[in-house]
């Protein structure tokens, strides 16, 4: 524990099984990952679909335990479902019935202490959600429905949703994935912007190179069934980055150089 | 006229078609009133018998309202516990299913050894045919729940109560809506079915004496009434489905 004090999470030798059956079998979905995040810190995982990166996810959150091995984050084990982190996926995932604003402030409405005072400070909470949603772009959306907007700024509502309980850690599942290249740039610097400004620690799971080397401090490449990760990548590039930066030669070599790693994976 | 008005007064079209046709063919063939009454004269028995049939028609309408009622808060209940919990899911829906396969005309009899003849049979039938579809589409809407949906909130640390309320309840409502148009008709078929043997006041009871008294034109003017409450009551729902539940239908919208 001692040695480990500064990092804000830290994996050791993790290994996961999804049940007791694969376990006896020796069949794991991760094995033997270590992993040593700092504060604030922004990390990428990259690697082939079905390489485990999901799994990882769900080990960091808590919502999964891993067969062996331990997990601390914020320097405590973790033992169930993290109220210190928020999560994005893929799919906005957007609650229907409820405004971009409501579905903004859905997570206030779980998490304490924020929960115990949501009605007495609900006016505080909107205007904080308005304001969360003018720096993504989404001003004057707030009373539109998710359905009404469409598949970025429904996203950009999702990043909103993950932050607004202020994690210290946010989670980001490829959450760019279904978006299309000019409005996925944007996204990037959306969240190269939020980051910036509030430095709460992210770990972005994506299979684009590109988005991995732009945003993150260091990139693992993880290899598939079982995943395990073969490389750890530090992108010194200077900060604060700009979309230009991914047209520099030096940008272009990182890219160039994780994609030589995951081209060997898929040979072995 | 634009499509969409043409869209809108279509059914009431087919309607005025309909009574038109059955009354030419009634008269032009000069079918007898005791065999199949034309719309005149059912509409003829309905002014005449107005009081006598609307207070059947009264008794019908709140008996059904009741057994309906019924049917909603059980299969509310049913549906949440068998659409928020695998096991329940697992060992409920079968018999539940074995249960719906039977004619719930077949319990009057036995109802009316329980309750007697009168409100009790009748209630229990309108209740016993209508709270399966609520119950079903309850638990179907809890019960598909997106599993990305869910994390977001477990990942916040919520429990399974308040994924159940802030998410699966919102969620299963245009189900539940949907179900309850489905079931306020049912309910009526339950109604009518029971009073034809056991009771001796509503519609169903009207149906068979006017029957037995060959009095037919009384009998269709019951079967209309009947059919009317139906409607209504299914437009009602229809209504307040659109006007709380619009997210789901917006691709009509659009």
């Amino acid at each position: 524990m001692t040695e480990t004090a500064d990092n804000f999470v830290d994996f050791q030798n993790v290994w996961l099984a999804y049940n007791d059956e694969l376990l006896a079998k020796d069949h794991f979905a991760v094995e033997d990952i270590n992993l040593q995040v700092k504060q604030g810190e922004f990390i990428a995982i990259v690697g082939p679909s079905g390489c485990g990166k999901s799994t990882f996810m769900k080990l960091t959150t808590g919502l999964k335990k891993p067969s062996r091995g331990e997990i601390f984050v914020d320097n405590q084990p973790v033992t169930g479902p993290l109220k210190i982190s928020g999560m994005a996926f893929q799919a906005p995932s957007l609650l229907p019935w409820r405004t971009t604003l409501d579905n903004v402030l859905l997570p206030l409405e779980i998490v304490e202490p924020f929960r115990t005072q949501f009605k007495a400070r609900k006016e505080e909470f909107e205007a904080r959600a308005i304001k969360l949603l003018q720096t993504v772009g989404l001003g004057g959306y707030e009373r539109k429905f998710p359905w009404e907007l469409s598949g970025g700024m429904q996203q950009r509502a999702s990043i909103c949703r993950a932050l607004i309980h202020e994690p210290k850690m946010l989670l980001l599942d490829e959450p760019f994935g279904a978006l299309d290249a000019f409005t996925r740039e944007e996204l990037w610097c959306t969240l190269r912007d939020l980051w910036t400004e509030q430095k709460f620690n992210v770990i972005l799971v994506t299979h684009d190179l590109r988005e991995s080397v732009f945003l993150a401090d260091t990139v693992y490449v993880m290899s598939k069934s079982p995943g395990r990760f073969v490389v750890k990548r530090h992108i010194d590039l200077p900060r604060p980055r700009d979309l230009e930066v991914t047209y520099t030669p030096a940008f272009t070599d990182i890219v160039h150089e994780l994609r030589s790693h995951i081209g060997a994976i898929r040979k072995s | 006229m634009s499509p969409k008005q043409l869209e809108r007064y279509a059914p009431w079209g087919l309607l005025v078609l309909t009574i038109a046709l059955w009354q030419i063919i009634c008269s032009a063939f000069s079918v007898s009133e005791f065999i199949f009454p034309s719309p005149l004269r059912i509409w003829q028995q309905m002014v005449e018998f107005r009081d006598v049939i609307a207070a059947h028609a009264w008794r019908t309408f709140w008996v059904t309202m009741a057994g309906f009622g019924i049917a909603i808060v059980v299969g509310v209940l049913l549906g949440f516990v068998i659409g928020s919990s695998r096991l329940a899911y697992a060992a409920v829906y079968p018999l539940m299913t074995g249960f719906n396969a039977l004619p719930k005309a077949a319990f009057v009899p036995i109802l009316v050894v329980w309750f007697g003849i009168g409100v009790g049979p009748a209630v229990l039938t309108a209740f016993l045919i209508s709270f399966f579809p609520i119950m079903v589409n309850i638990a179907t809407g809890l019960a598909t729940l997106e599993p990305e949906l869910e994390d977001v909130l477990r990942v916040l640390g919520a429990k399974r109560w308040d994924v159940l309320v802030k998410v699966g309840l919102p969620r299963s409502m245009p189900y539940f809506y949907g179900s309850l148009k489905v079931a306020i008709t049912l309910a009526f078929v339950g109604t009518t079915v029971s009073e034809m043997t056991a009771a001796n006041e509503g519609i169903g009871y009207l149906l068979i004496s006017a029957g037995s008294a060959m009095q037919m034109g009384l009998a269709f003017a019951g079967l209309v009434v009947v059919g009317a409450m139906a409607m209504v009551m299914y437009e009602l729902f229809s209504y307040i489905e659109k006007h709380t539940t619009a997210w789901a239908h917006r691709s009509s919208q659009n």
